[in-house]
């Protein structure tokens, strides 16, 4: 009965979504003020159809309902409470639903806290919302749905991939789904602004929260992922460069240039089209991104399907939501009229620069990502580019936009002046060369000395800026407090959101020190890595809810003293036949200490195993900077500004009617 | 500052960036770019020593075997595409998933003597799965269609020849 009710709450939202996608276009352009407050409505009610939808699926999997097809594939009896939940997002079925889903909450949340827009922009931002959203429902319903049943119902389901059975893996997707599909909101602002004819400051202040929120739930996504694949994956990688990461890193660097551009619409009415093109884009490469990878088109590791229904499916939504916007662009666009002007050095100047070095980072990437699929595809060859390629591309254009982020939030609008700027970031560069010289005695290779330099270049002026807001040290530290009260939050947002990019790269420059030895002991016996000793004290099996494991005891001392017991082990899952690595982990916030038992190897009577010994430098700084990064633009987010006041549409002789 | 000038600017900037995103693309492809080969490619045309390379085949089965250098554990194996086989030494963990008569990818660098030494060992996710390079390359030297059914034990395979490859059922179309 329940699954019943979940496929009707699908497609009742699927309906729903439809009308939502039509009724308020028509009456936007007719201005018929009923039509469109039927935008809101049917959004909040296509979110709570969803809503329940996806309980349903829930409510299947944890009641063991195998009639479900996708609860018996995926899910089994034996299987703990947490991963019968999380299970029902780990597979294609379920992770379109919840994508939707996220797609609908987003709907709401414009139709919710939205109501200060002018209704026929709110119309219109809803409709597009909905036109997205009745494709990708319809996909749900035809070709992968999630309540299809199987007859006769199985006693027990198929089980997990082990890998997929872990706490991490919880939450990554779901935050990351939530980053992706909330550039939606950003992308159907800029079709109704496409659609109006008009793009002024009002439009840029509205549409900023929403890519910062997206911008934060994709950070935090991508850190976590990352971390996952740390120590799960058991590697000692944080990052492979994989085309499904690629996917998620794509997306986040138009986000990034298009929460910068929109700054400059906001403050200074420039960069118009060009922010409009970038919402475009971003949506473009969050739906590509999961959608071609999900259908295996690009050879992954994360690939579910490899349905050739699923894929014309989806590559056909795909050529009309992103063909179909930029043929809207491409009409649209030169009506809108050009803004402010500035000189190129300027804050408008360097916000332009960071949006042209984040395209450039974004079209390596993406060039890397597509080269090989495309060379298979016309060529039939078979290639691959990994790190070095990625390396080899990335950081020579990253380094510049390190450097320039430390000057950006000092500069002026309109017009500046080198000198003033780099007075007050004197010291910043002082503590930058003293960083310069230590690391390059302390460390290997020309790239992470550079990096750990521009990394402390950017820590350093981001402090030296607020400190420069709160005239710290120059008037009595009272005043200077007064002045922090009074001081937007945005201004500290914005200064923390660059300290956290700053930690994330001093992280990758440790991680590129990293030690580890591969090494083949016996009970009782020692090794040296990084100035630790390590003994292996003991190995025993242990008993888990659906799994056996090997578990081993690792001592590691540092001249003697008991530093770290590690306990990594080796599970065995019998129901899939797999073995799963679970690494240890000791972390003491400036090096990882990281175990990964392998092998047993020799007899019964004198068995040895083999062992991964890793030592880390500034590992956790890599995921710590990435929370620091969305900290930075959720405070940015409570700012005031955001809150309250209705920001006011310019009075311009509303001449341009759209037709 | 005219509009005329603040365009130029802008085009100026935008050229330097993507003109050196473009570069460093190219120079980057010219060195880092990793051909996939099977092991009767690198019988025929062995690769120069420098070069890294992606090698993918089955496992043969019973060639697993481990040795010991200076404490740290080195597998070896042998990695077939029925035509020829290599033997690739790994010095490392060989992935949860590595098992004999499965298929793998090894990523390094030929020897001189012909023997494969690997920096990185791939075996997927999932056991059924089968990376697409190497059904590519089984399909394209006869041994096998992944869409018949699984794939023939890899212990046999260096015996067996295009010739007496599986018939393709008639019936079955794809």
């Amino acid at each position: 009965m329940n699954p019943e009710l979940g496929n009707f709450a699908l497609a009742l939202a699927c309906c729903m979504a439809a009308g939502q996608a039509i009724l308020p276009l028509i009456g936007a352009s007719r201005r018929d003020a009923r039509l469109m407050a039927l935008a809101p409505a049917l959004a909040v009610g296509q979110m709570i159809a969803l809503i329940t939808s996806f309980a349903c699926l829930i409510h299947a999997a944890i009641t063991n309902d195998f009639s479900v097809q996708n609860v018996a594939a995926n899910s089994a009896v034996s299987k703990p409470l947490l991963y019968k939940i999380t299970g029902v997002w780990g597979n294609h079925e379920g992770s379109v639903l919840l994508w939707a889903m996220i797609l609908s909450i987003c709907g709401g949340a414009v139709a919710l806290f939205g109501r200060n827009l002018p209704s026929a922009l709110q119309a219109r931002v809803i409709a597009v919302l909905g036109g997205v959203a009745a494709g990708f429902e319809l996909f749900c319903l035809t070709t992968s749905n999630p309540f299809a049943r199987v007859w006769p119902a199985p006693m027990d389901g198929q089980g997990m991939n082990p890998l997929l059975q872990d706490p991490g893996l919880a939450f990554h997707p779901p935050i990351l789904y939530t980053g992706y599909v909330g550039f939606a909101v950003p992308f159907a602002f800029a079709i109704a602004a496409l659609i109006e004819g008009r793009v002024d400051a009002a439009w840029g202040r509205w549409v900023r929260p929403w890519a910062v929120a997206a911008w934060c739930f994709l950070t935090c996504g991508i850190a976590m992922g990352s971390w996952w694949s740390y120590y799960v994956l058991g590697w000692g990688g944080y990052w492979f460069w994989d085309p499904v990461e690629n996917a998620s890193l794509i997306p986040w660097l138009t986000g990034t240039a298009l929460v910068h551009s929109a700054i400059v619409v906001e403050k200074r009415e420039a960069l118009k089209i060009w922010t409009v093109l970038l919402a475009i884009g971003t949506f473009s490469f969050s739906l590509s991104g999961t959608f071609l990878v999900r259908s295996g088109i690009l050879n992954s590791v994360h690939a579910f399907a490899n349905d050739p229904a699923r894929g014309v499916f989806i590559l056909g939504l795909l050529a009309l939501v992103i063909g179909g916007s930029l043929l809207l662009f491409a009409i649209r666009a030169p009506q809108l009229t050009t803004g402010g002007l500035f000189a190129p050095i300027s804050r408008e100047g360097l916000l332009v620069l960071n949006n042209i070095l984040l395209c450039s980072i974004c079209a390596v990437v993406l060039t890397g990502t597509m080269y090989p699929p495309f060379m298979s595809l016309l060529f039939g060859k078979t290639i691959s580019v990994g790190k070095p390629f990625f390396d080899a591309t990335t950081i020579p254009l990253a380094i510049p936009l390190m450097v320039f982020m430390g000057f950006g939030p000092m500069m002026p609008w309109k017009r500046a002046q080198m000198w003033p700027v780099l007075r007050r970031l004197w010291w910043a560069a002082c503590v930058t060369g003293v960083a310069l010289v230590i690391a390059t005695f302390q460390m290997r290779d020309i790239l992470p000395v550079l990096a750990t330099a521009t990394a402390v270049w950017v820590i350093c002026s981001s402090v030296a800026d607020i400190a420069e807001r709160l005239r710290l040290f120059r008037q009595p530290l009272r005043q200077s407090w007064q002045r922090a009260r009074s001081l937007p939050r945005a201004v500290f947002g914005a200064a923390i959101a660059h300290a956290g990019v700053g930690i994330v790269v001093l992280g990758i420059a440790g991680m590129s020190q990293a030690a580890h030895r591969i090494v083949e002991v016996h009970v009782g016996q020692s090794e040296m890595l990084a100035g630790d000793s390590w003994t292996l004290t003991d190995v025993k099996p242990a008993e888990g809810p659906n799994y056996t494991a090997l578990v081993a005891t690792i001592e590691v001392r540092h001249n003697g003293r008991l530093v770290t017991t590690l306990h990594p082990s080796k599970r065995t899952f019998a129901s899939q036949h797999q073995t799963t690595t679970e690494v240890a982990i000791h972390t003491n916030l400036m090096a990882d200490i990281y175990g990964v038992l392998g092998d047993r190897h020799g007899d019964d009577a004198n068995p040895t195993y083999v062992l991964r010994l890793h030592y880390n430098p500034l590992a956790p700084w890599m995921w710590l900077g990435g929370l620091i990064m969305a900290f930075g633009g959720a405070l940015s987010l409570s700012d005031r500004r955001v809150r309250v006041g209705a920001p006011r549409r310019a009075k311009t002789v509303d001449v341009v009617v759209v037709q | 500052m005219t509009r005329k000038s603040r365009r130029l600017w802008l085009v100026v900037a935008c050229m330097i960036g993507l003109g050196s995103a473009a570069a460093l693309t190219l120079n980057a492809f010219s060195s880092n770019i990793v051909f996939f080969m099977a092991p009767s490619q690198v019988h025929s045309k062995p690769p120069p020593a420098d070069r890294t390379i992606r090698l993918g085949g089955m496992v043969v089965a019973g060639s697993v075997h481990q040795e010991k250098v200076k404490d740290a554990p080195v597998a070896i194996f042998d990695v077939t595409d029925g035509q020829a086989a290599v033997t690739v030494r790994y010095e490392g963990i060989l992935p949860d998933l590595f098992r004999e008569g499965q298929s793998v990818v090894a990523v390094g660098t030929v020897n001189p003597d012909g023997t494969f030494r690997a920096s990185e060992v791939l075996a997927k996710h999932d056991e059924t799965y089968m990376p697409k390079e190497v059904a590519e390359e089984l399909r394209r030297s006869g041994k096998w269609d992944p869409r018949f059914g699984k794939a023939p034990d890899a212990a046999s395979w260096n015996t067996m020849t295009a010739a007496d490859a599986p018939k393709k059922p008639a019936t079955q179309t794809p």
